[in-house]
């Protein structure tokens, strides 16, 4: 099965790759030039207390993004992409 | 009245302000956190018989996101007419850093990048092939370690050669889908009357984005150009 999960549900510790940015307007513009866009790494490096933001290793960058920008970038977890391919 | 104005520009905790005090010996504030620059600083330098001013850009990721220091930085390299942006860059996440570097060369392809943090990339083996860096991006890159003072004077090179002309840059041009290209083109030919100082290309992809804060700016320059 291929799963697509959105970036927020991406585990502490696990990477993926950017399937789509669902974003618009400013939104959009600020996660690429985050260096988000279809085709890149991403790994959660860890979560706030509160679970909002996370921390994640982006191009050689750690940053913080909040949930509400990160549930709208799809990710294809590195797990899934081994199994189908 | 100086003979020459430079901005420096770059992403936050690239070592802009560390440029700008070893080059014109002021202290404007450095630290180990993000977002310390938030007016540009204003401080000179001689080199070779002449002055140049240095303006201390705020630190950003893009030209392009509206953030008050982004605004800052922006209409400073499109209207305030500089003679060369320096291009401050982390030798340690150049992936990231690039992204800036191609929005300025969209706007001026007066550019020097100044790749620095080397002694730090070095720490973490990377190696950052300057010169081919330089062959692709079209503009000189200098490899700077500006904590130290390394490369500071072959900066001081590159600039100068650059605003007299001395060196041809040929910038990396980006190439959008003909779609965009066609109105790019069509938008162009409608803005003849802009002064030669802005790039048309540049404000043609903003307008065709929408941004209305660009509108602001092209009237103040436009009524500079003629009055
Ligand atoms: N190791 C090393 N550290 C450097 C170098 N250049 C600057 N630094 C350090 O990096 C930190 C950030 O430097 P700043 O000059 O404040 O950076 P900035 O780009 O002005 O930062 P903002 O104004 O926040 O955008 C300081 O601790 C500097 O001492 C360098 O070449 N090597
Ligand atoms: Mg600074």
């Amino acid at each position: 099965m291929l799963m697509i999960i959105s970036l927020d549900q991406l585990p502490v510790g696990e990477s993926g790759i950017v399937t789509v940015i669902d974003a618009h307007g400013l939104t959009r513009r600020r996660l690429l030039d985050l260096g988000l866009v279809p085709g890149t790494v991403v790994k959660t490096i860890r979560k706030s207390p509160a679970g909002d933001p996370i921390a994640y290793l982006i191009r050689g960058s750690i940053v913080a993004l909040r949930v509400n920008d990160s549930k709208q970038i799809s990710i294809k977890p590195f797990s899934e992409v081994a199994i189908n391919e | 009245m100086s003979d020459y104005l430079i901005s420096l520009a770059g992403n936050p905790n690239t070592g802009k302000s560390t440029v700008f005090n070893r080059l014109t010996g002021l202290k404007q504030h450095t630290g180990n956190w993000p977002g310390k620059t938030v007016l540009q600083a204003w401080g000179f330098y001689r080199y070779q018989n002449e002055q140049y001013t240095l303006v201390d850009l705020p630190g950003t990721y893009s030209l392009l996101a509206h953030s008050p220091e982004e605004q800052v930085a922006r209409d400073f390299i499109c209207f305030g007419q500089p003679d060369a942006t320096v291009v401050v860059v982390d030798a340690t996440s150049l992936e990231r850093n690039l992204n800036l570097v191609l929005q300025v060369l969209e706007i001026t392809s007066q550019v020097v990048v100044c790749l620095n943090l080397v002694d730090e990339a070095k720490r973490k083996n990377i190696q950052v092939n300057a010169a081919k860096l330089g062959d692709e991006l079209g503009v000189p890159v200098v490899e700077t370690v500006a904590r130290r003072g390394i490369g500071l004077k072959e900066l001081q090179e590159q600039i100068h050669l650059l605003v007299h002309g001395k060196i041809k840059t040929n910038p990396l041009k980006i190439h959008y889908p003909p779609e965009l290209e066609n109105k790019i083109s069509d938008l162009i030919k409608q803005l003849h009357y802009l002064p030669e100082s802005l790039n048309k290309r540049w404000v043609a992809l903003r307008l065709l984005e929408g941004d209305q804060s660009i509108l602001r700016g092209i009237q103040e320059v436009t009524r500079l150009a003629f009055s």
